[in-house]
């Protein structure tokens, strides 16, 4: 029946089977060449997005929301069809009647619905109101199970950005799924999966993954019925390019409109599409101008993806981000680079649609990509900072050659493994919770157990040491217990019905745990082993700073003293939190990355003894302390390279700005050294990296004279940003950064 | 065996090809009038490193280097320590790592010479085409440059040259004109780089309370010397066999 759409397709196992790995091995073509069979954007194009800058500017002029329909619930049919400019568009689709305009999700949590709109000025319709006052959201289910420590633990920061008032995210749905097999197809074998499921025992298990089945199937339902809306029928696969990109956009676009998911990433869909502009090409009913047309037109569409969030949303992850993030090149297993010339025409978008932080292209760097596709993404990197680069040699022996990257560093096989988001525990905060005794610093309340303060004049580190380990015990079992309870109620209440019906029915699970302040809490124990660390006391004894006495290692200098401190924190945290079992029989991971929030986890965090004044920012992700990396670029990044992959699975961070001039003269020496300086970080065993070229002239020169740099887009921890859309406070950490330059 | 290193830099991408870990060796016999590191000239001074020590850090930069990378031995003037700098360079050939020297040419005996059997590339810097010019910039004579640039082509090592560009000083096309001639009769650069004087470096004179001479004298215009540079190459070009 899929003669058609199929035709010219290598056979394999995928036609039998829901096997995108099998049709992108059979099918598609390595592409070793340079860019320079790269297109401009048409008038048409041009045109179009012309329209979305205009919108954008007026989006940004009122206060960051342009629109909000607070009368309907977003779902997959709730609205009519919308358009940016219905005559010129290639690809159509948008999340409610009118581009821009937000919707309100409030599954996740009806308190946080309400206040986001109240926040913009506008006021959540009655109706909406009351038809939540009888449906349970996620955040209500959350909160009737939550116990007095959770709460207080939560309120403290100490464990912080929980996903238990909005979507978790962190899901990829196999987006790749509607075009090749049509949804009917899929449907039929949800339905399959059912039957076979109804042959085990009815446990709690079989019976939770039945109903999950049902609703799976009642999404793929209404996905077909929201494409019918805009015309178009997506039960059969799509039989050429555009209906491919189209077929696939919709499966997002559903997604988006049932979730608010904190991240709502892509997957890796270029070289999958790539197989489709091939063959059109070959057919001869495209042109490579077509070709770059269809994937601008498709990235615009991207780009006018919204949610609505709070303020308070907004200072944690600045930039009103939803990290669509494409995964774009990387290795095949039998050694063939799945970079294709689609892969360019992705990066390409930068040029044709101006610098911008979304989608989130992220680059899986190898050391045997071919070093015309590394010289382009280094020149990207060097003329637009709006990609990030992530280890594929590190990660294909774990997630083989058919993974993506969801949010900003983790790696999940597509549509057969996802996670639960697990936010991040402020380790600074708990060090001093350990070194006051179970309480806050900065309030004084009890939080954790009790225990008699530390009354030293200067700090042991023995003993520092053993209460750190206590209570991070302690916290590592909340931690894992709060996560429980989240998830078990987001599935209850907010299940992602359309994203995991493009998953397997049987789905790897990770839990994946964070860790914000690694490098404030290595040195701080750095400088109670090497110096003299003496805490100063309130009245009440509550220590609430630390008078530090001589020099000390610190993290960012590749020296062991320190380095192999952060290693052990690491190590010893994973090992601590596997001693919790996980909801639904996860697999523990963990991620050091803070995005942008590192800004506000150190607001709320008191002096810590490595000489950090109380509120001021910790280092985004894995970066060592800014200014503290004292022994150049390469020291810094080796330091960081030490971090062990093996227990952070779910990415290690790093953010790395670097002065035009300090990496050649000209752009080609610029363009081949960066290389080299990703060749070299890589090799050995790091993980991420985020890399800016850029001076930090031109950062303060922005701030006084935007106008002059409208599409100023930087990378911040795991994805890149508009620079105007952060708070001044972030901006000037941003700048505080340690920029790499020689003298 | 040790030495005096005033710094190590472990990422450059402007003292020589491709990425580089550039170690600025303590001492200098010169004592140019624009100096931007005067802080590297007394030979007392800096920090005494082992060897071990050194060849550690250059390895923990190797990955980075990739095919033409490698260490840059600068200053201060490397061949002012040149059995320490002779180790450095025959552990860095050891390890299979492209070496460079950055240097005024001032020395150029026996353990120089050694030392060159193990050089990659030469960076010297001709600070003025003049006899007394030279002497009045450096405090030196330029012979001793001469006689460098001479022994480095006769073994044919590969060499870059350089010229910082004063403005008042050395920025005349006839200047310019000269300095063609003098590569010509002596050398066979695979690369001569203009560089732009900048008055960075003057915070430093004051730190250590030297007496600045260029006071007046204003940072060149890059323009200005890239459109020397452009001369250069003119005349470089100019009667090539």
């Amino acid at each position: 029946m899929n003669n058609n759409a199929w035709r010219s397709f290598i056979p394999g196992v995928w036609q039998e089977t829901i096997d995108l790995r099998n049709f992108v091995q059979k099918n598609y073509k390595p592409y070793t060449g340079d860019e320079t069979f790269l297109k401009q954007s048409t008038q048409r194009t041009k045109k179009l997005f012309k329209k979305l800058q205009g919108l954008a500017s007026l989006e940004r002029e009122m206060g960051g929301v342009l629109d909000i329909d607070t009368s309907t619930v977003s779902s997959l049919t709730t609205y009519p069809a919308g358009y940016l400019d219905k005559e010129n568009e290639i690809i159509v689709g948008l999340q409610t009647a009118r581009p821009l305009k937000r919707s309100v999700n409030p599954f996740g949590g009806i308190k946080m619905a309400r206040k986001a709109c109240e926040s913009y000025g506008y006021k959540l319709d009655p109706k909406i109101e009351e038809f939540f006052s009888y449906r349970t959201t996620h955040n209500e289910g959350v909160y009737r199970v939550y116990t007095d420590e959770m709460k207080k633990a939560k309120k403290c920061g100490v464990i912080t950005g929980l996903p238990d008032a909005y979507g978790r995210g962190r899901i990829i749905g196999d987006y790749r799924r509607v075009p090749l097999y049509g949804v009917d197809e899929l449907i039929k074998q949800k339905i399959n999966d059912k039957v076979k499921l109804s042959k085990e025992d009815m446990n709690e298990e079989t019976i939770c993954l039945t109903e999950e089945l049902y609703r799976q199937v009642d999404f793929l339902k209404k996905l077909k019925e929201m494409a019918t809306m805009y015309g178009i029928d997506i039960s059969a696969p799509a039989t050429n390019a555009k209906e491919a990109v189209q077929w696939l956009y919709f499966a997002y676009l559903g997604a988006i409109k049932e979730q608010n998911g904190a991240a709502m990433s892509l997957g890796r869909v270029g070289t999958f599409l790539d197989i489709y502009f091939e063959r059109d090409l070959a057919e001869g009913t495209l042109t490579e101008e077509g070709v770059q047309e269809i994937i601008d037109d498709f990235v615009i569409k991207l780009r006018m993806a919204r949610q609505l969030r709070t303020p308070e949303y907004n200072e944690l992850f600045a930039g009103d981000p939803l990290w669509i993030t494409e995964s774009v090149g990387g290795m095949s297993l039998d050694g063939r680079t799945l970079v294709t010339k689609t892969s360019y025409r992705f990066l390409q978008t930068l040029y044709n649609l101006e610098p911008a932080p979304e989608p989130n292209l992220t680059v899986l760097w190898s050391e045997k990509l071919p070093e015309p596709f590394k010289f382009f993404c280094s020149k990207v990197s060097i003329e637009t900072n709006s990609i990030q680069y992530e280890n594929d040699d590190l990660m294909r022996p774990d997630f083989g050659d058919d993974y993506a990257i969801a949010c900003c560093v983790s790696a999940m096989k597509i549509g057969k493994q996802m996670q639960f988001f697990g936010a991040r525990c402020n380790l600074p905060k708990m060090l001093l919770l350990a070194l006051n005794g179970g309480k806050d610093e900065l309030t004084g309340e009890q939080i954790g157990p009790e225990m008699k303060p530390i009354t030293d004049d200067t700090l042991n580190y023995d003993e520092v040491v053993k209460r750190y380990n206590f209570y991070r015990d302690w916290l590592c079992k909340l931690y894992v217990n709060t996560m429980n309870v989240i998830h078990y109620m987001h599935d209850k209440y907010a299940y992602e019905k359309l994203q995991m019906a493009l998953h397997d029915t049987k789905v790897g699970r990770f839990m994946a745990f964070g860790v914000a302040g690694l490098s404030v809490v290595s040195d701080s124990l750095s400088a109670v082993k090497y110096a003299k660390v003496k805490p100063l006391r309130d009245k009440n004894g509550l220590i609430y700073n630390y008078q530090v006495e001589g020099d000390f290692p610190k993290f960012g200098n590749d020296d062991e003293k320190v380095d192999d401190l952060a290693i052990d924190l690491i190590k010893d945290f994973m090992a601590s939190l596997k001693k919790t079992p996980a909801y639904r029989n996860s697999v523990h991971t963990l991620s050091i990355l803070t995005i942008t929030s590192n800004v506000v986890y150190g607001k709320k965090t008191g002096a810590t003894p490595d000489g950090r004044k109380s509120g001021e920012p910790f280092a985004p992700g894995a970066n060592p302390m800014h200014n503290r990396d004292e022994s150049g670029a390469i020291a810094s990044l080796n330091s960081v390279a030490k971090l062990p992959y093996d227990c952070c699975k779910d990415g290690i961070s790093c953010t790395f700005s670097v002065t035009p001039s300090v990496i050649g003269k000209s752009l080609n020496e610029q363009i081949q050294n960066l290389s080299s300086l990703l060749d070299g970080y890589f090799k050995n065993n790091s993980h991420h990296l985020n890399v800016n070229v850029l001076t930090k002239e031109t950062l303060e020169d922005a701030i006084a004279n935007p106008q002059k740099y409208p599409f100023l887009t930087i990378r911040v921890s795991g994805y890149a940003v508009n620079f105007h859309t952060l708070k001044p406070e972030q901006q000037n950490e941003v700048i505080k950064r340690t920029f790499h330059k020689s003298i | 065996m040790n030495g005096k290193i005033h710094s190590i830099e472990t990422l450059a991408g402007l003292d020589g090809p491709g990425l580089r870990c550039v170690i600025f060796l303590q001492g200098c016999p010169l004592r140019c009038a624009y100096c931007h590191n005067p802080d590297t000239w007394d030979t007392s001074s800096g920090t005494t490193y082992e060897l071990p020590e050194v060849i550690k850090r250059i390895l923990k930069c190797q990955p980075y280097f990739n095919k033409n990378g490698g260490v840059t031995f600068s200053g201060g003037e490397p061949f002012a320590q040149p059995e320490f700098l002779l180790e450095l360079l025959k552990s860095c050939k050891i390890n299979n790592i492209h070496t460079a020297v950055d240097t005024s040419g001032y020395f150029l005996d026996d353990t120089v010479k050694e030392c060159l059997k193990y050089t990659d590339l030469v960076i010297l810097d001709i600070k003025h085409n003049e006899e007394n010019a030279y002497k009045k910039l450096t405090g030196k004579p330029l012979k001793n440059t001469l006689e460098f640039l001479k022994y480095v082509s006769q073994q044919n090592i590969l060499l870059w040259l350089r010229q910082v560009i004063i403005p008042g000083i050395n920025d005349s096309p006839e200047h310019i004109k000269e300095f063609a001639g003098l590569i010509k009769t002596y050398s066979k650069p695979q690369k001569v780089e203009l560089l732009p004087y900048h008055t960075m470096g003057i915070k430093k004179w004051e730190e250590l309370k030297l007496k600045y001479t260029l006071m007046n004298v204003k940072d060149a215009d890059i323009e200005m010397v890239s459109t020397l540079q452009k001369l250069l190459n003119n005349f470089l070009q100019q009667d090539r066999p």
